[in-house]
């Protein structure tokens, strides 16, 4: 893995490159979620109409394996590339995935990190954390955790980064020959654990940093005075990825905070009820859009295509939209199929929800490398007020 | 009439032809999957372009739910007329009824149709079991001369003994030089024995709805890749299988995802799909190319094997 930092806007926000495996990414970019390492809905026969090589980032928790295909197998198979089929892509394991394998910060203890998933509460220990990530050999990976949530108590919290830094050593000297490793910085809501991990982290050999705990229960005030005290003391050379933030409005604030890699559920979460982003992504469309007093209360961000006004609805869900939905299918269609609940409904807004979504970042890559990242993100965050 | 009916070779009573319809032209035998509310199961356009579906069924039902919806669906080349079926294990008047009431609709269907420069509307034989009313059925749609016939009524839990007996008869008695539809049919050893008995065009709601249940088509017959013997089984589906889903992933993987994880669903559907339409493509090649002997002894065999087993 390699990574370079290009420009800077504004302080800490950065545009970067990214070598992972045989892609190029330009930084910041997002990770699509996976669901044992595929797309939830989108069929990998699919994957290759979303735009490249941004959408070639997936996360995939070594967690979803561990219901119904042992290591043993997936080892035999070759690892998530043989295993999956996708050639092209890369893929980064991060032992959380904040849809189904939750944290359970009451059930971990000095063993190992507790998580709540499809399989019932799992105890997972750092050997055997390791023994997934060797099997599956993902291109980057995020050593294991113990993320809490924000309103545990101090001595907790503090037990939390002692047992995570113990267990990122551990992890380091088990790790196996590839992979890049990004060190996991946790903290809970207090800026002096924070700062503490973040320091002690800097120090290990790792290639790059990954901010944990949060998006579990600290609120978007508090968050960039926790952002900065872990930034702050880490180099700036190196990337950094951070899970669980996913409103468009806490992307920017983990980028204004200096993060290059994020990993959100903000698209599942908006395909699964039905949503598809509208929010336009061309400056032309940006002037145009006229926001009358009576759109109060309207959500110009997104449309809810359950809803009987888009029954005869023949336009694509963004005009102009390249999606492979938009080109081919109206907002009468997907209305129609999430009325009978078929499951191409969620395929369609996947793909459309990504592509839009990656469009958001690109139009963040072009303002911070044009300096004018805080204007960008001060007029998108006043828009949608 | 919209379509155009070409045998392109025989054997006995078993026919390859090319339909052209005004949109496309396709090989027969020829297996329709079914879009019930305007949609394969899970699947997108361009998948099923890839995996060959030629023609697609689109029932009526959803229509008057989305009559905007752009796609294949907004033009039917081929519309069946309206019948009324009854269960094949029934008896007594309900069938005869049934028969000569789908063909007094005919009637009606054929004078409310406005399109019959680009649109062929079948007919539908009924008359159950019963092979003197489905002569009285088949003579009657005949006389219609409709641009195809469709055999109604069967793949509803009659027993295969008399299925293929009713078959036999309509296939016989039915116009050769038109496209017969064997509506409902249905496993692969079923269409490989009505293609033998000279039917031409299948659908079915079996490859997709066995692939959501996790069972797989294969030459052998189905694999259950629910079972727990294919958590470490990393050989493909079926190695034979040119599909994207036989090429990129193992049965351990398949069976990781199955009746848990819609993606399970989607690539079992693509598989079982691929699979039909391969099937059709080697019924219609292997009688062009004068080996439709060969290649039914050679598929009995796969099967009966497993049977054996």
């Amino acid at each position: 893995m390699k990574f370079a930092v290009k420009a800077w806007s504004n302080g800490r926000a950065r545009a970067g490159i990214l070598h992972l495996g045989t892609s190029t990414i330009d930084t910041p970019s997002l990770l699509l979620s996976t669901r044992k390492g595929l797309p939830h809905f989108i069929s990998p026969d699919l994957l290759s109409c979303l735009p490249s090589p941004e959408s070639r980032l997936l996360h995939v928790s070594p967690l979803h394996f561990l219901e119904g295909l042992s290591m043993k197998t997936i080892s035999k198979i070759g690892g998530l590339h043989q295993l999956l089929g996708l050639h092209d892509h890369c893929f980064v394991s991060v032992p959380r995935d904040s849809i189904q394998c939750l944290p359970e910060a009451n059930s971990t203890n000095k063993i190992g990190a507790s998580f709540e998933t499809p399989c019932g509460r799992l105890l997972i220990k750092p050997v055997e954390y390791m023994e997934m990530i060797s099997s599956t050999r993902p291109e980057l990976w995020a050593t294991l955790a113990d993320e809490v949530p924000a309103w545990v108590s101090d001595k907790r919290n503090k037990t939390s980064v002692d047992r995570t830094i113990k267990w990122l050593d551990e992890c380091i000297s088990l790790s196996p020959a590839s992979g890049a490793v990004f060190g996991a910085i946790v903290g809970g809501s207090s800026l002096e654990e924070r700062r503490r991990c973040a320091q002690e982290v800097a120090t290990r050999n790792v290639s790059g940093y990954w901010v944990g705990g949060l998006g579990l229960g600290e609120s978007m005030d508090e968050r960039p005075a926790l952002l900065n005290a872990v930034i702050e003391a880490l180099p700036e050379e190196k990337p950094r990825l951070i899970c669980g933030l996913g409103l468009p409005e806490e992307i920017l604030q983990g980028i204004a905070a200096g993060v290059d890699l994020f990993e959100s559920t903000y698209i599942y979460h908006l395909t699964l009820g039905g949503f598809a982003l509208t929010f336009p992504l061309d400056r032309t469309q940006i002037n145009a859009l006229n926001l009358a007093p009576s759109d109060v209360g309207s959500d110009p961000r997104k449309i809810n295509l359950r809803a009987t006004v888009f029954r005869k609805d023949t336009m694509p869900i963004v005009e102009g939209c390249t999606c492979y939905t938009c080109r081919n299918h109206t907002r009468a269609y997907i209305n129609h199929l999430l009325n009978v609940h078929e499951m191409l409904a969620q395929i369609l807004l996947e793909i459309h929800n990504t592509h839009h979504f990656l469009g958001f970042f690109r139009l963040i890559r072009e303002a911070i490398n044009a300096g004018r990242f805080e204007e960008f993100r001060k007029e998108f965050v006043q828009r949608w007020r | 009439m919209a379509l155009r009916f070409e045998v392109l070779g025989r054997f006995n009573r078993a026919r390859a032809a090319q339909l052209t319809l005004p949109h496309f032209v396709c090989q027969t035998p020829l297996f329709m999957p079914v879009g019930t509310q305007g949609t394969i199961k899970g699947l997108a356009t361009d998948q099923l372009e890839e995996i060959g579906c030629q023609i697609i069924l689109g029932n009526t039902g959803w229509k008057a739910n989305a009559p905007n919806t752009r796609g294949i669906y907004s033009n039917p080349n081929i519309i069946m007329a309206l019948d009324d079926v009854v269960k094949t294990t029934i008896t007594g008047p309900r069938i005869e009824e049934a028969m000569y009431r789908t063909l007094r609709w005919i009637d009606r269907c054929i004078a409310a149709h406005k399109r019959p420069h680009d649109q062929n509307l079948f007919g539908i034989v009924q008359g159950g079991l019963d092979p003197v009313l489905r002569d009285i059925c088949v003579r009657g749609l005949v006389d219609r001369n409709l641009p195809g016939y469709a055999i109604g009524g069967l793949a509803g839990g009659e027993d295969k003994d008399s299925f293929w007996r009713v078959v036999a008869q309509c296939t016989a008695t039915l116009p050769k030089d038109k496209p017969r539809y064997v509506m409902g049919v249905g496993y692969p050893l079923d269409i490989v024995i009505c293609s033998a008995l000279g039917a031409d065009m299948y659908d079915c709601v079996y490859p997709t709805r066995t692939a959501r249940f996790g069972t797989a088509l294969v030459p052998e017959g189905v694999l259950k890749l629910k079972h727990r013997a294919m958590a470490e089984d990393t050989r493909p589906i079926d190695p034979t299988c040119a599909c994207m889903v036989c090429k990129n992933y193992t049965r351990a993987y398949i069976h990781s995802l199955v009746t848990k994880d819609a993606m399970g669903s989607q690539l079992l559907s693509f598989h079982n799909l691929y699979y039909m339409m391969q099937l059709s493509k080697n019924l219609h090649s292997s009688i062009v190319q004068g080996k439709f002997p060969e290649f039914v002894c050679n598929f009995l065999q796969k099967m009966v094997k497993c049977v054996m087993v």
